[in-house]
């Protein structure tokens, strides 16, 4: 990852959304979704990024494809910046950029036969598979995604909510692309067919040299694709590292109370560990705290959280945490 | 003796697609003072099963066509009678806490409603009132929020409110449907152990119904699994989890990625939740099932004890010992 240059390159992007009066609809001023997020992806790699409603990774993706638009940062996907590229070139970039949802029924047409679906990305990129082949490469994608090629002429609304979902990522993989962002594409899903969709995930990056950043805020499921982490909390990355280092040494208070909430369904296996319940709700990012976004419910925070912004930097050679007290927390965990 | 007792419950819905048995001879007891996790996946029937127990099954499509409830010797499905225990008896949190809520009036209002309705307080002991539960749930700064609407109170707060709401008559019996699915992990941990110490304090009878076999597991007593319709496995909660007797059960744990240890492959139940309309012969899961055989197809498994497990713990499969020696 240090020699080559990565597949994506995310650096201080900052998204906002106008607030606008309730009558009027003036702008009346600036929701700060995104404010200031760097990350890197390999080719090959994972990222997860994590974080409770609020917290912008939705808003990460979408801009990343250009739903949204940046208001400053840059984005480089495999040697473009895609912040500044006319459209033109970005109908070419989108093709190995594929996006997956979290509602698969939404994102489907209802009229159209799963064939229509997957093949219709081929009208606009016919270079990718010529016509005479389209038949043949949906029952070959309908196959890789489990789902029964005979199938291809049937509608959405003849297949469970796995099998849509199995749909929407033969769709996005139809234009063999390098990326692939899934926004919460398994929280929607029975827990017995979201075990079977990460699994497929997983095949496919083997096959495939797929890499995801896969968006979840269900952190067992995050910690169980991904390479690296990164946890998102009012626009910010509060800390990032490999999985398994973050996962066994949390540093920021955010992440050690956001593993401390997820339910355990053997609670009696594990070491007592004192569980941590933090008070109050995510702020809204129309009016965020001043310094730490986290302060308002840490039980570590102190005058100083209340004025300076916390950066996100790396000590002691261990993962980077944006708090002002990561230094001593460090000093316990090692 | 069972404070409420369910016994051969079937409920049906009419269907564009035709009729469906949503509760399929459903049994089960939920004793005075204990949390009982009643969990399944979509379409398990956990749902429809509360609604028949609130007597609020929708109507007309749905209808209770068989079994009965009993709660505290009285028959809840004799005509109104659900109806006059509901609020005061037996109450229930839903999900979607902002649809429950009457979006034009005050919060301290609301609950206060409760005293003016039931208990004939005034405008100011109903107020008091309200306060009062306001705080034992956890609302910061009570005595401002009362005249706030339920649009200003964040999903968390707002889910408090309704909890707030069915305590209000001190019920025996508190069922929280999804309780905390709608809310970030942070403010469900909050919810769960709201619920939990409320629990302890009241000694009320608690129902969780749930999807999710983690949410539950530090709190509840005992669980009750179910599948297309049918409770396929009940017992002690830690018994179930760790001795799973229905290959449906042990699936579902083994479906959960570990948030510790070494990361492994996922083994998933194959194939498609059940279709209601469309359920094989025999045991509904059998489709999904590795250890399905003929039997399976012809009989319809019952519960049972366990071979060398606790006669609390009952499982519905022809083959429990395959699935018990299953290690994962």
């Amino acid at each position: 990852m240090s020699t080559e240059s990565p597949l994506l390159s995310v650096r201080d992007l900052q998204t906002s959304f106008p607030m606008r009066s309730a009558v009027l609809r003036r702008i009346v001023g600036q929701i700060q979704a995104v404010a200031g997020v760097s990350f890197d992806i390999p080719a090959g790699g994972t990222l997860g990024l994590v974080g409770e409603s609020g917290s912008g990774k939705s808003t990460v993706a979408r801009t990343i494809i250009g739903l949204e638009k940046a208001q400053s940062g840059s984005i480089v996907f495999d040697g473009d910046e895609l912040t500044s590229l006319p459209k033109a070139s970005m109908r070419r970039v989108r093709r190995q950029l594929q996006m997956i949802f979290q509602d698969p029924y939404a994102s489907l047409n209802p009229r159209a036969t799963v064939e229509q679906i997957i093949a219709e990305a081929w009208q606009i990129h016919p270079d990718v598979v010529p016509r005479n082949r389209h038949r043949a490469e949906v029952r070959d994608l309908l196959e890789r995604v489990g789902l029964n090629p005979d199938h291809a002429e049937r509608y959405p609304h003849q297949f469970s909510g796995g099998q849509r979902q199995r749909i929407g990522i033969a769709r996005a993989l139809a234009l063999r692309p390098k990326l692939v962002i899934c926004d919460e594409a398994v929280s929607a899903l029975d827990v017995s067919v979201q075990a079977q969709v990460l699994n497929l995930l997983d095949d496919l990056r083997r096959d495939l040299g797929l890499a995801y950043l896969f968006i979840a805020h269900d952190l067992s499921v995050v910690r169980h694709i991904s390479d690296r982490v990164a946890v998102m909390y009012l626009g910010r990355i509060v800390e990032t590292a490999s999985q398994d280092e973050l996962f066994t040494r949390p540093l920021h208070p955010y992440t050690q109370a956001l593993l401390s909430a997820v339910p355990d369904p053997k609670p009696w296996d594990k070491p007592a560990r004192e569980q941590i319940i933090i008070g109050g709700d995510v702020p809204s990012p129309a009016d965020p705290p001043s310094g730490c976004g986290f302060r308002t419910r840490c039980w570590k925070a102190m005058d100083r959280c209340a004025h300076d912004v916390p950066e996100l930097i790396t000590r002691l050679d261990l993962h980077p945490a944006a708090c002002h007290f990561a230094a001593e927390l460090e000093g316990a965990v090692s | 003796m069972a404070l409420l007792s369910v016994r051969d419950l079937r409920v049906e819905f009419a269907t564009s697609g035709g009729v469906v048995t949503a509760v399929d001879g459903a049994s089960f007891e939920v004793g005075a003072g204990e949390t009982v996790a009643l969990l399944g996946e979509s379409g398990s029937g956990k749902s429809v099963t509360a609604q028949a127990v609130m007597g609020i099954v929708p109507k007309p499509a749905g209808r209770v066509c068989g079994g009965s409830i009993t709660y505290d010797d009285r028959d809840l499905l004799a005509p109104g009678v659900a109806k006059g225990l509901r609020g005061r008896e037996i109450a229930m949190v839903f999900q979607d806490p902002l649809s429950s809520l009457n979006p034009v009036f005050r919060v301290g209002a609301q609950i206060g409603e409760m005293f003016r309705r039931h208990r004939g307080a005034s405008r100011r002991e109903a107020r008091a009132a309200a306060l009062d539960l306001m705080k034992r749930v956890g609302i910061p700064a009570a005595s401002k929020r009362l005249d706030d609407y339920p649009h200003q109170f964040s999903g968390g707060m707002r889910q408090r409110v309704m909890i707030a709401m069915a305590l209000a008559l001190s019920p025996r019996l508190l069922i929280a449907d999804e309780p905390t699915t709608a809310l970030d992990v942070t403010v469900q941990a909050q919810i769960m152990d709201l619920l939990a110490r409320l629990q302890a304090e009241e000694g009320m009878s608690l129902v969780l119904i749930t999807h999710d076999l983690g949410v539950v597991a530090g709190v509840a007593d005992r669980v009750i699994l179910m599948y297309a319709g049918r409770v396929v496995e009940t017992g002690p909660l830690r018994e179930v989890y760790e001795h799973s007797g229905h290959p449906y059960t042990s699936g579902l744990m083994a479906s959960i990625p570990e948030l510790e240890g070494p990361r492994e492959r996922l083994v998933p139940i194959q194939g498609s939740p059940p279709d209601l309309l469309a359920l094989p012969s025999g045991c509904s899961f059998r489709p999904r099932c590795r250890y399905a055989d003929e039997q399976c197809a012809e009989v319809e498994p019952v519960l049972r004890q366990l071979p060398d497990r606790p006669s609390t713990h009952q499982a519905a499969c022809h083959h429990p010992e395959g699935v018990l020696t299953d290690v994962h």
